[in-house]
């Protein structure tokens, strides 16, 4: 049996404007893990996450009561709040309660920027503002594409972390990053495509050697001192 | 508890009072627009009243709710604060219908021609504009079948205007052009209010899915309100408004544009929280201004009445003069 909120998609074949995009695919993601698409530019990851949103054309439809999708580079037409943005992610449920708003404010650390227009804060503060959005759904599964695209590293390790923890609280989470040393320090699966098909679908050690290859640099082991992710102790 | 849609508490606390402030405005306003007339202030015996002012009154405020709501929720739509109702070509499709109207003589034979005319153009013209646009239509298509649609309206409006067969029908149409609700009857008033009330409603039911394109269409998608089908509503609502207000009224511009800019600072810019008012306010102000047309000739050495499009337009203009400046700050 499969287990609640796991979602499956089979495409065997998805071209946009006549091109192909993605092919073969037969995946599945389950609650509970945090899984991060990773590739080289082009390779379809935001076709993927689109597909398995059900947004493109041929895919199944999802229920947006269960699933939340926060697309790259979204941003507010209008300038309201902070809180007005988290809650249309009440939308779906058709309620305006209030918990469920305050608690994804809370969760992604921005609580104090409730009242503040989201055309007024620094990407980051918005970055974390979309995802509230989705928070504030409460779903089974997060589709996200690059939430941690053009942060700081600080902030890129503390949006990971939340989606980590996110994940072990029993969500399923699906990311696209391009930071593969974010996706080996959190990521349950990673899965790599490479035009269009996932050539590689595991736990990080096992995928990361060839996801150097697919992009064409070595792997090994470097030495250098070099930034560590939060909490990590320095070595004397 | 926090208002509406989880909206900044300074907002939802400013909303009841912007809502009952436009009420209370819009009731003084109807009350002065039935004692206002060619007769001078006061109470006037019944039959300037039912005849006259009632449906000139109620054709103000109904023609100018429209024009508000449509703004506002074109705008949302659109995701652009620069959309006009008029963008969709049905006020110039039901221009040309009345114009036809005009230049064939109906209009002085059976008076009723010249509105129901007004209707058939903005009817045809809604049809056109969704046969091009299709069923999930998308913003710049849109907008793209409703450009087109206004040019063909413009351009065959310019045509009669050129082969007008005698100087008094190319006044006649002329003046109509410019918009106005003098002279009109309860007749005027019970063909435009049916279709008035029916693309209002519709319109006022839209807010949910215009907060859900304020992320974009993915967004919107993915919260289960696709933007086709909104934007497909949207247009079926406006045609509906904007038809019957320009068959009874003629061209009125601007008051669509300017209203939602006039509340955004006080309620904020989520596009569900400014449907109703923008309702309100466009009912007060065209209201305001028809009476400002009427009273003119009272106050100045004038011949004849302002025409009403031509004073939205001078008192619209400055407004989005001051716009354009706060959105270049």
């Amino acid at each position: 049996m499969i287990a609640s909120g796991t979602i499956k998609l089979a495409l065997p074949l998805v071209a946009l404007a006549g091109r192909p995009v993605l092919r073969d695919i037969d995946v599945a993601f389950a609650p509970g893990q945090l899984a991060a698409l990773i590739g080289p530019n082009g390779a379809g990851k935001t076709t993927l996450l689109r597909a398995l949103a059900g947004l493109l054309p041929g895919t199944p439809p999802r229920d947006p009561k269960r699933l939340a999708y926060v697309p790259q580079g979204a941003r507010s037409a209008w300038g309201m709040t902070v809180g007005q943005v988290a809650a249309l992610g009440r939308i779906p449920h058709g309620d305006q309660r209030e918990a469920p708003v305050a608690r994804a404010l809370a969760a992604c650390g921005i609580v104090g920027l409730r009242e503040a227009r989201i055309d007024r804060i620094s990407g980051g503060q918005a970055r974390r503002a979309m995802l509230a959005r989705a928070f504030a759904t409460e779903p089974e599964m997060f589709l996200l594409d690059e939430p941690t695209a053009d942060l700081d590293p600080a902030a890129a390790h503390a949006i990971m972390a939340l989606l980590r923890d996110t994940a072990r609280a029993g969500a399923g989470v699906v990311v696209v990053v391009h930071a593969l040393d974010l996706a080996r320090l959190y990521a349950d699966r990673l899965l790599l495509l490479v035009d269009g098909r996932i050539t590689a679908d595991g736990p990080p050690d096992t995928v990361l050697p060839r996801a150097a290859a697919a992009f064409g640099l070595p792997w090994g082991i470097d030495p250098a001192p070099r930034l560590l992710p939060p909490g990590a102790a320095a070595p004397a | 508890m926090d208002g509406a849609g989880g909206q900044p508490a300074g907002a939802a606390v400013r909303r009841v009072p912007v809502i009952a402030g436009l009420a209370m405005l819009l009731a003084v306003l109807l009350a002065l627009g039935l004692l206002t007339g060619a007769a001078g202030f006061g109470v006037p015996d019944a039959t300037i009243l039912w005849q006259l002012r009632l449906p000139r009154t109620a054709l103000a405020a109904l023609v100018g709710a429209g024009l508000g709501l449509s703004g506002a929720v074109l705008q949302g739509a659109l995701r652009n604060p620069l959309a006009d109702p008029g963008l969709l070509g049905i006020g110039g499709c039901a221009s040309l219908g009345a114009v036809a109207a005009f230049y064939w003589g109906i209009s002085a034979a059976f008076a009723p021609a010249l509105p129901l005319a007004g209707l058939a153009g903005a009817a045809l013209g809604s049809a056109a504009l969704l046969a091009m646009a299709g069923r999930a239509p998308a913003g710049p298509s849109l907008i793209l079948a409703g450009v087109a649609l206004s040019a063909l309206a413009a351009a065959l409006l310019a045509m009669a205007l050129a082969l007008a067969p005698n100087p008094f029908a190319l006044a006649e149409i002329t003046f109509w052009l410019m918009g106005g609700l003098a002279d009109r009857s309860l007749l005027h008033l019970a063909l435009a209010a049916p279709p008035i009330a029916l693309g209002c409603a519709l319109l006022l039911r839209l807010g949910g899915r215009l907060d859900a394109l304020a992320l974009g269409e993915e967004v919107a998608a993915s919260l289960g309100a696709p933007a086709g089908r909104t934007l497909l509503l949207a247009a079926v609502g406006v045609a509906l408004v904007v038809g019957a207000g320009t068959a009874v009224a003629g061209g009125i511009g601007f008051v669509g544009l300017v209203v939602p800019h006039l509340l955004r600072p006080a309620l904020g810019e989520r596009p569900g929280a400014i449907l109703a008012p923008s309702l309100l306010a466009g009912a007060a102000l065209l209201l305001a201004a028809d009476l400002l047309a009427r009273s003119l000739p009272l106050l100045l050495p004038l011949s004849a009445e302002p025409p009403l499009g031509v004073l939205t337009a001078l008192l619209g203009a400055p407004f989005l003069v001051r716009i354009a400046r706060r959105m270049a700050a």
